[in-house]
């Protein structure tokens, strides 16, 4: 366990990705098994269950400390992991342990004790552990690390250690599981990798890069580019393979390979094919497609209701296909994919898989025109995808293949309310803002939060203001004078009846401060309506 | 004496603290007639006054400061020395354990007795002399680092985290930053106690106030400064410690150095996120503050009635004060700024 805390500290206080590699590596290469294996599921946010809940902690706190000083200390900190790490008030009478376990006795002990057991034996190693330790017990028991290393730079490592491309550990990574013992035999050049041929693994995406409109227009043509819509759904990728009627392997797995299946049983139900489909899913409320807010009802279900699930069907806008049946279609170029596409799924169930249109055009102002038709969608389209029709399917984002042109986002100048002390690197800063515009009986009312857009000259100036314009505190959040001004920008905004103002803004973020604009002058709630077109 | 008699002579005005009988301010944010001043920090010592009490010590700080004008008229206190400064107000100054020649300002008036304590710790620091418990019937103390998440660990376990680093990494310039006053002696007398060696690199801003404190016969071994050594000879402070004010460590400035390791040596690098604000490779928690276990202590220890709290994290102070009894109240002093310990 000390070992695994050195090396979160380690990792933590380091800038570079290369030196956070070489560290992790010597880590790797110097500890046993199965140590290595849980210490790089814990890094990779591979741990698939809890060692104990934040409940815990939270209620072992209060029953050692004041909850008001608990409560201000957390909120000092940013969070609750550290605060707890740092002010832990250590029993009366401790049980001392001679050594502290090693990492993989912490958690076999945690897996085969009862809740009771497990508060106990909490208890028992924070007591005897050092700050850091207890911050890296607690980040590893609720999976909640954040050290700044992704799970690519993760398998960059693993790579990098037997000397092999990345898209090695890659293509076998969602066949491994924790401990990872197959894994390491492979790093210590004792066994090769298992093959995964059979089993239905996440490829990374292709990207898009923003499109650049002085230089990459002019390279664009009705030859060599297609046209589509980019939806504002979210990007997936499903993977099935398997004979019919028997147990088949079929996921649905997120932008960034997370196994999101679990949420959408109707689309998992409705995959009768072998393949790999590329594409963007979102729900379809009254047969009509729906917007991000009503796709958002069905994220992060675990189980979704039957209602739910009628309610706001999931649906998913295919555009690529990388392989089907036996054949990896990666090396195809789009304009043969896309063919296969059609092909395959022509046949499919229309109210769960649709193709993604080719839109038709000629000249640049027809481009302009699309892009103009997308802003009026209500933010259910959010620009246009336009991409190579030679270029293959490559995992990250090939330069000149894939172009997003989001059309502009819409601009309003809402008015400061509260402020909230950020988390993390942020958390000596009030950083996340509430705004309103004016309603009718010239109050304020919040139609959202933001807490970025700004640079951090700008937010040490902010932060200044907030503090020097307190009002009152309503726990963590502090009120201000209503006196400055931000030039919101945000991409779309539903009704809902959630928000006290009617609306709520998706992705917003601020554009501008205006600290010349007087808040008397900011835009007032019939303008949010107008925009938006109720 | 009651005790209410004391809040009609020692008031909170704009300026700061204020003894009315004497007509004497303590630590005032602004220049004024008379100033007690219990240390030479900038948030705390300011310059401009016309009249001001304070140690020797502080007094020479003030003048390297340039805090000291020709129109400053200044009277130096040693520690215990009694000083009638009229109005029936007597003044004299208890160590407090903070920097060099930081002080309580102890002030009696008709048998009560204040302690203003500035800012003060109780670790031990080889760099200036311990504090000083005084009791009295008003205990006017700071809360810099009043939350229960602040318990600083012995200085000694910091600093052989640094040496550790340097023996693991010996191609790496070890840049400190560092606080010119205080923190930058302290952590070099440490270092030396601790056994290490060779020469301190040192950034100019430094100089003048570890000079100060060699006149009072602290000893540092040898220092250079980085501006000595030519541009050309980056490998002379490979795994050598560079001392530097922290705003330094990622600046232009280090980009001298081969390969450096910025570091952060402050009572806030308890905090993680702290530390990455810093860009800090390495968080030193050294602090000249008194930590939430004794600030709570030493409130107890003055078995003062009241306690009064001027800055830092006062809610939090009065909270765990009052829960255990004592009469604590928040004073609401404005401009003093909690990047500078």
């Amino acid at each position: 366990m000390e070992r695994f805390a050195e090396l979160l500290d380690d990792l933590y206080f380091t800038n570079s990705n290369l030196a956070k590699e070489t560290i992790l590596s010597n880590y790797l290469r110097s500890t046993p098994d199965p140590d290595r294996g849980w210490a790089l599921a814990a890094i990779a946010g591979t741990l698939t269950f809890d060692l104990f809940k934040r409940n815990v902690i939270k209620s072992l706190m209060m029953a050692r400390m004041d909850p008001f000083l608990f409560d201000m200390s957390r909120h000092y900190v940013g969070e609750m992991s550290e605060t707890v790490a740092l002010a832990w008030p250590k029993s009366e009478d401790p049980v001392r342990l001679n050594r502290l376990p090693q990492l993989h006795e912490v958690i076999e002990e945690f897996q085969s004790r009862d809740k009771a057991g497990i508060q106990a034996y909490l208890i028992t190693l924070l007591d005897n552990m050092s700050p850091s330790q207890r911050w890296a017990l607690l980040k590893l028991g609720t999976r909640g690390l954040r050290i700044g290393m992704s799970a690519r730079s993760v398998k960059q490592t693993l790579a990098k250690m037997r000397e092999v491309d990345v898209d090695v550990v890659e293509a076998a990574w969602h066949g491994l599981a924790p401990p990872y013992l197959d894994l390491f035999a492979w790093v210590d050049g004792t066994a090769d990798l298992p093959d995964m041929s059979d089993v239905v693994t996440f490829s990374p995406v292709m990207l898009a890069h923003p499109i650049d409109v002085e230089k990459d227009l002019t390279r664009i043509s009705a030859d060599t580019h297609q046209v589509e819509w980019k939806w504002d759904g979210i990007r997936v990728q499903i993977a099935a393979n398997g004979k019919a009627g028997e147990a088949r392997d079929v996921k649905i797995f997120s932008r960034k390979g997370e196994d999101i299946s679990g949420s959408f049983p109707d689309l998992i139900a409705a995959i009768d094919f072998n393949g790999v489909i590329d594409g963007e899913l979102l729900v379809r409320p009254d047969g009509e497609l729906g917007s991000f807010n009503d796709l958002q009802q069905r994220l992060n279900k675990k189980k979704p209701s039957k209602a739910l699930l009628s309610k706001l069907p999931a649906h998913v806008i295919a555009y690529d296909v990388l392989e089907w049946g036996p054949d990896s279609l990666r090396q195809l170029p789009l304009r043969e994919r896309r063919e296969k596409l059609e092909e395959a799924l022509n046949e499919r169930d229309g109210q769960r898989f649709s193709i993604s249109e080719t839109l038709p055009y000629q000249t640049t102002d027809d481009l302009l025109a699309l892009r103009e038709q997308a802003a009026n969608t209500g933010g259910l389209i959010e620009g246009l995808m336009i991409k190579d029709v030679s270029s293959v399917y490559a995992s990250g984002r090939p330069k000149h293949a894939w172009y997003k042109w989001k059309r502009d986002p819409f601009l309003l100048d809402a008015v400061l309310m509260y402020a909230r002390r950020g988390t993390g690197k942020r958390s000596s800063f009030y950083s996340d803002y509430t705004f309103g515009l004016w309603s009718d009986d010239d109050t304020l009312l919040p139609i959202g939060k933001a807490y970025f857009g700004f640079t951090d000259e700008e937010l040490k100036k902010i932060d200044n203001w907030v503090r020097a314009n307190k009002l009152q505190r309503f726990g963590p959040v502090q009120e201000v004078e209503k006196a400055l001004v931000f030039e919101v920008a945000f991409d779309a905004a539903q009704v809902s009846t959630r928000h006290k103002s009617g609306y709520a803004l998706r992705f917003p973020r601020i554009h501008r401060i205006r600290w010349d604009k007087p808040a008397d002058e900011a835009d007032r709630i019939e303008t949010l309506a107008k925009l938006v077109g109720t | 004496m009651t005790n209410a008699s004391a809040e009609q002579w020692m008031q909170t005005r704009p300026e700061g603290l204020y003894c009315v009988p004497a007509d004497i301010y303590i630590d005032p944010t602004e220049a004024v007639k008379r100033a007690i001043i219990t240390h030479g920090h900038a948030d705390h010592a300011r310059s401009g006054h016309g009249e001001v009490f304070a140690t020797p010590e502080t007094i020479d700080i003030m003048r390297t400061r340039y805090y000291l004008g020709e129109e400053t008229q200044e009277t130096g206190l040693k520690y215990g020395q009694r000083f009638d400064l009229g109005g029936g107000v007597t003044l004299w100054f208890a160590s407090a354990g903070h920097i060099l020649g930081s002080a309580q300002a102890v002030l009696e008036y008709e048998g009560t007795r204040v302690v203003a304590a500035g800012d003060y710790k109780r670790h031990p620091d080889p760099t200036c002399a311990p504090f000083e418990v005084v009791p009295c019937d008003v205990f006017i103390t700071e809360a810099t680092f009043a939350l229960p998440v602040f318990q600083h660990p012995p200085l000694e376990a910091e600093v052989e985290k640094l040496l550790r680093s340097l023996r693991a990494l010996p191609n790496r310039t070890h840049i400190v930053g560092v606080y010119a006053l205080g923190k930058c002696q302290r952590v070099m007398k440490t270092l030396r106690l601790a056994g290490y060696e060779d020469p301190f690199y040192m950034h100019g801003a430094l100089k003048k106030l570890t000079e100060l404190y060699e006149s009072y016969g602290q000893d540092f071994g040898a220092w250079e400064m980085v501006s000595d050594i030519p541009r050309a000879d980056k490998h002379v402070f490979q795994g050598k410690i560079v001392l530097c004010p922290p705003a330094q460590i990622n600046d232009r400035w280090s980009r001298r150095f081969a390969d450096p390791l910025p570091t952060v040596a402050s009572g806030w690098m308890q905090i993680r996120a702290r530390a990455r604000q810093k860009r800090a490779e390495m968080a030193l928690v050294v602090s000249d503050h008194a930590d939430w276990g004794d600030l709570i202590r030493t409130c107890e220890e003055t078995q003062a009635p009241n306690i009064w709290i001027t800055h830092g994290r006062v809610e939090a102070l009065e909270y765990a004060l009052k829960a255990r009894g004592m009469n604590a109240k928040a004073l609401n002093l404005i401009g003093r700024d909690e990047s500078v310990e």
